[in-house]
C-alpha cells in the first residue's frame, strides 16, 4: 500500500474498534490469568483425592462436577466454596484432619470422574499419594516422650509399613525405650487417619503434600554404598579415601590423618564417643 | 409511530389473548429453568439420587453423562485430553444444542438468566438509561480470550469467575460467597449495562450461540404481513436486533429469525397481539398471506 494513500473512515473506524476491543480483552485476560493463577496455590492441609493429577495439570482436567464428592460413601470430599476455603473453587478436596480418606478398596471417588483428573490408572488404592504424613512436632508426641499412645501407629490402613515404631533408648529414664512413630514415605498413601485420630488437641503428624513434606535426591547423586554392592566395587576406579571426619576432641585431620590421635595426646580423662 | 405504540408493553396481548397466553412461553422458561436447578437439588434435598453433578458435568440415573462442551473446550486447551466420559457428555450436549439452538441454554437451563432477567424488569420498572453498550460481538471476543488464558495458565480459566456455575454450584453444594458474584451480574445489569451480561459480555452465551448456527429449531415472523407496529416484540426481546431482518423483510426474504443471537425463549410469541411469531423449523420459510390487520392468522408449532 502506497504510504500517502490515507485509511477510509470506514477503515480507520474498523481498526479502531478491534484495536479498542483487543486491548480490553487483553486487560480482562490478564486479569483472568492472574485468578486463574492465583487458584494454584493449594493451601498446605487441603488434600486432593486418590488419583489426582499434579495440581498444576490437576486445574486443567479437573471441571468442578463434584462427581467424586458425590461417590465418597465416607463424605471426605467437599467441593472448595469461593472465598470459603483455599483451594480453587469448585475443585474437590479434604481435610485429614476433619475427614480423612477411608482408602475404599473400589475406590470409588476415581470410577466417578468423567475426565480423568482423578487417574483412572490408579487401580490399587495403596498406590495413592495424596500427601505425606510427617511427624512434625517430635517434642509433643506422646511416643516420644516415652509414652505409649501408638494411635498413630494402629490406624494407619498400611501398618507396619507406612508408619513403623522404632526403638531406641529413652535416655530419660534411663531404663525404658522410646517407640518413635516413622512414617516411610515410600509406603504412605496420605490418606489422612494417623492425622485424625492423633490424641493431642492439635495433631503431632499431619498429612503435607508431596511439595512440602519430602526433599529429593539431585539427579546425579550416587550412594556408595549402593554402587558397590550393585558393582562390587567402587563406581569410579582410584578415588582416594578420604580421612573420616568425627565429632569431638581428637580428630584432627592434620595431626592424626584418617583416624584419632593416639590417646596418650588427648586431653585427661572422659573421652565421649571414643569407643565408636 | 402508531399510537399502540406507546401503550404498555404486551397489554394489547393480555387484552386480545387474555394474561396465561401471553406469558405461554415466560412460565414455560420459568418452569424450565426451576426444573433444571430441582433436577440437580433432589440429591442433596430429598436423597433422590437421579442426577448428580452439577451443570459442569453430570450424571443422569447413574448412565448417561452430560458434560459442559465449553468447559472441556477450556480443558482441551489447557492441554488435557479428558477421559471417554466427558467426551461423550459434551457430544450429547453439542447434539442436542445443534438441534434445538445453542441459545436455547441462555433461557430454558441457565440459573443466571433469571437473574438478569429480574435486573432488566427493574431497570426498566425504574426507567433507567440504557447505560453502557459494548458491541454485541464484545462476548465472541471474550470467549476467545477466555480460551487463550486457558491454554495460557493451563487450568480452565473461565470457572474461576463463571458466575453461572458458580451459582449453580452453591446452590447444589454450598455457596462460599459465590452470592457475591451474582449480585455483582445483577447490578452490572441494573446499573451500569441494560441487558449488559447476556447480550454483550457473556461469553458462555457466546458459545452456544455458535453451537447453535444452523439450529433447527426457530422463530418465525411467518405472520409479519399482520404486523400493526406496536413494537411490543423489540421491547421484550434480549436480543431485539434478530427481529427486524424477519419482521421488516422485503417479499422474498425470509421471516425466519436465523440470527445465532436468538435465545428461542419465545418472549416474542407471547407478546404479539396478532400472532405474527410462531415457533417452526428452519425450513419452514413460508409466509402467511396478508389478511385484514385486526384478523388474527393463526399458525402455531412447538
Ligand atoms: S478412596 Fe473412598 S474415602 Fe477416599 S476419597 Fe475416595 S471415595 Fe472417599
Ligand atoms: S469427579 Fe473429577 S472432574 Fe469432577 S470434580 Fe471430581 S476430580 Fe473434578
Ligand atoms: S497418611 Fe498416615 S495413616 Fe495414612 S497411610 Fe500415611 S501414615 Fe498411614
Ligand atoms: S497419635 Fe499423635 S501423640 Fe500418639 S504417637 Fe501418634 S503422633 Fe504421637
Amino acid at each position: 500500500m502506497p504510504a500517502a494513500m490515507p485509511l477510509s473512515p470506514q477503515r480507520r473506524r474498523f481498526l479502531m474498534d478491534t484495536a479498542r476491543m483487543a486491548g480490553g480483552c487483553a486487560l480482562a485476560g490478564g486479569a483472568l490469568a492472574w485468578l486463574a493463577r492465583d487458584a494454584r496455590a493449594l493451601p498446605a492441609d487441603a488434600l486432593r483425592p486418590p488419583g489426582a493429577l499434579p495440581e498444576a495439570e490437576f486445574l486443567g482436567a479437573c471441571i468442578r462436577c463434584g462427581l467424586c464428592v458425590r461417590d465418597c460413601p465416607y463424605d471426605t470430599l467437599t467441593l472448595a466454596e469461593l472465598g470459603a476455603d483455599g483451594p480453587a473453587t469448585g475443585t474437590p478436596f479434604f481435610t485429614a484432619r476433619d475427614v480423612p480418606c477411608e482408602m475404599c478398596d473400589d475406590i470409588p471417588c476415581v470410577v466417578a470422574c468423567p475426565t480423568g483428573a482423578l487417574d483412572p490408572g490408579l487401580r490399587d488404592i495403596d498406590e495413592a499419594r495424596m500427601g505425606t504424613a510427617v511427624l512434625v512436632d517430635q517434642e509433643n508426641c506422646l511416643n516420644f516422650l516415652g509414652l505409649r499412645c501408638d494411635v498413630c501407629y494402629r490406624v494407619c490402613p498400611v501398618i507396619d509399613e507406612a508408619i513403623t515404631l522404632e526403638l531406641s533408648h529413652n535416655d530419660r529414664s534411663g531404663h525404658h525405650a522410646i517407640f518413635a512413630p516413622t512414617v516411610h514415605a515410600e509406603h504412605c498413601t496420605g490418606c489422612g487417619k494417623c492425622e485424625k485420630s492423633c490424641v493431642l488437641p492439635e495433631a503431632a503428624i499431619k498429612v503435607l503434600p508431596m511439595r512440602l513434606a519430602r526433599g529429593a535426591p539431585a539427579e546425579h547423586y550416587r550412594k556408595g554404598w549402593e554402587e558397590m554392592e550393585e558393582k562390587g566395587g567402587p563406581l569410579v576406579e582410584g578415588v582416594i579415601d578420604l580421612p573420616d571426619r568425627l565429632p569431638g576432641p581428637g580428630t584432627d585431620n592434620l595431626a592424626a590423618p584418617g583416624g584419632f590421635e593416639p590417646s596418650f595426646t588427648l586431653p585427661a580423662s572422659p573421652v565421649p564417643g571414643a569407643g565408636e | 409511530m402508531k399510537e399502540k405504540t406507546n401503550l404498555p408493553v404486551g397489554e394489547e396481548a393480555i387484552r386480545l389473548k387474555g394474561w396465561w397466553r401471553a406469558h405461554r412461553f415466560l412460565l414455560l422458561r420459568r418452569l424450565s429453568q426451576g426444573f433444571f436447578l430441582l433436577l440437580f437439588l433432589l440429591g442433596p434435598w430429598f436423597g433422590l439420587w437421579w442426577v448428580a453433578g452439577t451443570l459442569a458435568g453430570s450424571r443422569t440415573f447413574g448412565l448417561l453423562p452430560l458434560t459442559d462442551p465449553l468447559v472441556l473446550a477450556q480443558s482441551l486447551a489447557a492441554g488435557h485430553w479428558p477421559e471417554l466420559t466427558a467426551l461423550i457428555g459434551a457430544a450429547i450436549v453439542v447434539m442436542a444444542y445443534l438441534l434445538i439452538g445453542g441459545r436455547v441454554y441462555c433461557s430454558w437451563v441457565c440459573p443466571i438468566n433469571p437473574v438478569t432477567d429480574a435486573a432488566h424488569w427493574l431497570h426498566v420498572r425504574l426507567g433507567l438509561q440504557k447505560g453502557w453498550q459494548p458491541k454485541r460481538h464484545t462476548r465472541l471476543w471474550l470467549l476467545g480470550t477466555v480460551l487463550a488464558v486457558s491454554a495460557l495458565t493451563g487450568s480452565i480459566a473461565w470457572e474461576a469467575i463463571n458466575p453461572i456455575t458458580m451459582l449453580q454450584r452453591g446452590l447444589v453444594f454450598g455457596m462460599g460467597f459465590a452470592w457475591a458474584l451474582v449480585a455483582l451480574v445483577f447490578l452490572f445489569d441494573l446499573l451500569v449495562s441494560r441487558r449488559g451480561w447476556c447480550g454483550h459480555l457473556c461469553p458462555v452465551g457466546a458459545f452456544y450461540g455458535l453451537l447453535g448456527t444452523h439450529s433447527l429449531l426457530r422463530v418465525s415472523a411467518a405472520g409479519r404481513a399482520a404486523c400493526d407496529d406496536c413494537m411490543d416484540c423489540f421491547a421484550v426481546c434480549p436480543e431485539n436486533q434478530v427481529i427486524a431482518p424477519a419482521l421488516r423483510g422485503k417479499d422474498g426474504e425470509t421471516p425466519l429469525i436465523l440470527s445465532p443471537d436468538c435465545t428461542n425463549c419465545g418472549r416474542c410469541v407471547d407478546v404479539c397481539s396478532v400472532d405474527v411469531f410462531a415457533f417452526t423449523h428452519r425450513f419452514d420459510s413460508h409466509i402467511d398471506a396478508p389478511s385484514s390487520p385486526p384478523e388474527r392468522s393463526r399458525h402455531s408449532a412447538a
